[in-house]
């Protein structure tokens, strides 16, 4: 028997009422910027789709958005098979475990903001200490100036910031596996890589695929970090989507465009949510 | 309270009241029939009529985006595709 009691839903009203305030609102607000154009004082023009027209075919959106995707397909092919491997090795008992642990969580504490501060100094090569040091080993680096090095650094730093989170995953999922299967697969005479591929891959599979959306989705969204260590540059070759939509509008003050952009942004990381929910929550419910 | 900030146009409104007003016919939906009607649709995972609402108003934006940046300006054919595509999705999702 079911009961019917949506009296609970109540309990919900502050939250909606605070959701409105900060999303509802401001979102309604730039659907309305989407299709005007203003020049300030709160004068508008009625510019139809013509904003979203021109981001959809302007180069230097779908230049940013290949930047974005290349990123993060790039930081995923690194981090991913670099936290399986450092999860895989970590140690499962004694007094190494908290220490590892601390030392992995450790990156995930800095704000955004220092990180990028961090790597900035590290890579100057006047006094930073990557900088300096490939400077004396003799390699021409200079983030400032060269894009290969600029985007070098950009993923170094995210690989730095990121990785321990699919580590963290991962071993998570690694220490879940009971004794008897490792046991199992001894007395089978299994080797190291079908210990990997039957036991710990599987065992790991729901939680790397968390790690895999929050990767991209929060690699896809990248701000802070960039626009700190490269503010986009050299020329726009670091320019992501958000620093381009940040461009737009505060640079520009072009609001019309950027509202449409942003919205564009905004359904492609909506689409994406969706994707990411459906995924997670549905995962697995098939099968048993 | 002066709601001129946020640059009201009637297009813009008309959305957002269509979209409110389906929402409320969701609500009213759900009152008549309680539970969503869930069901394991083409996409081989269970929906309730909720989620099929959300896939065809995401699809209907994509649908429109689609076609401003292939096909032009007017967007009637548009909407008429994406009206079908809904019409799909609560169907066979």
């Amino acid at each position: 028997m079911k009961t019917w009691n949506n009296k609970a839903w109540f309990m919900v009203l502050p939250v909606l009422a605070l959701v409105a305030f900060s999303a509802v609102i401001p979102l309604m607000t730039v659907v309305n910027y989407s299709v005007q154009d203003t020049f300030g004082n709160n004068v508008f023009f009625w510019a139809g789709t013509e904003w979203f027209e021109e981001v959809l075919a302007s180069d230097r959106f779908w230049a940013a958005m290949g930047r974005n995707l290349a990123f993060s397909a790039i930081i995923l092919a690194i981090e991913v098979p670099l936290g399986i491997f450092i999860a895989l090795n970590m140690p499962r008992r004694g007094w190494g475990v908290p220490v590892c642990l601390v030392f992995m969580a450790l990156p995930l504490l800095i704000p955004f903001n220092v990180v990028g501060t961090i790597w900035q100094v590290f890579g100057r090569i006047d006094i930073g200490l990557l900088g300096r040091g490939l400077y004396a080993l003799g390699l021409d680096y200079n983030y400032v100036n060269d894009p290969i090095d600029a985007w070098v650094t950009i993923i170094l730093m995210d690989v730095w910031h990121w990785t321990s989170l699919v580590v963290l995953l991962c071993y998570a999922g690694l220490v879940s596996i009971p004794d008897a299967y490792y046991q199992a697969a001894k007395i089978d005479g299994a080797s190291r890589w079908a210990v990997f591929r039957y036991i710990q891959l599987p065992k790991m599979h729901r939680v790397l695929l968390i790690a895999i959306l929050l990767r991209f989705m929060d690699s896809f969204m990248i701000y802070t970090e960039p626009f700190v260590l490269t503010g986009g540059g050299p020329g726009n070759t670091t320019t992501f989507l958000s620093i381009d939509l940040v461009k737009l509008a505060i640079g520009e003050f072009n609001l019309g465009e950027a509202a449409a952009m942003s919205i564009i942004y905004f359904l492609i990381i909506l689409l994406m949510s969706w994707v990411f929910y459906t995924v997670m929550t549905n995962y697995g419910t098939e099968k048993g | 309270m002066s709601f001129s900030w946020m640059a009201w146009t009637w297009p813009t409104a008309t959305f957002f009241i269509v979209i409110a007003l389906l929402l409320i016919s969701m609500g009213v939906w759900e009152y008549l029939s309680p539970g969503g009607n869930p069901r394991v649709g083409v996409l081989r995972f269970e929906t309730t009529r909720g989620d099929r609402l959300f896939v065809s108003l995401l699809g209907a934006a994509f649908i429109n985006l689609a076609w401003l940046g292939l096909v032009g300006p007017s967007l009637w054919w548009a909407l008429a595709l994406s009206v079908i595509y809904a019409i799909g999705v609560f169907r066979s999702v």
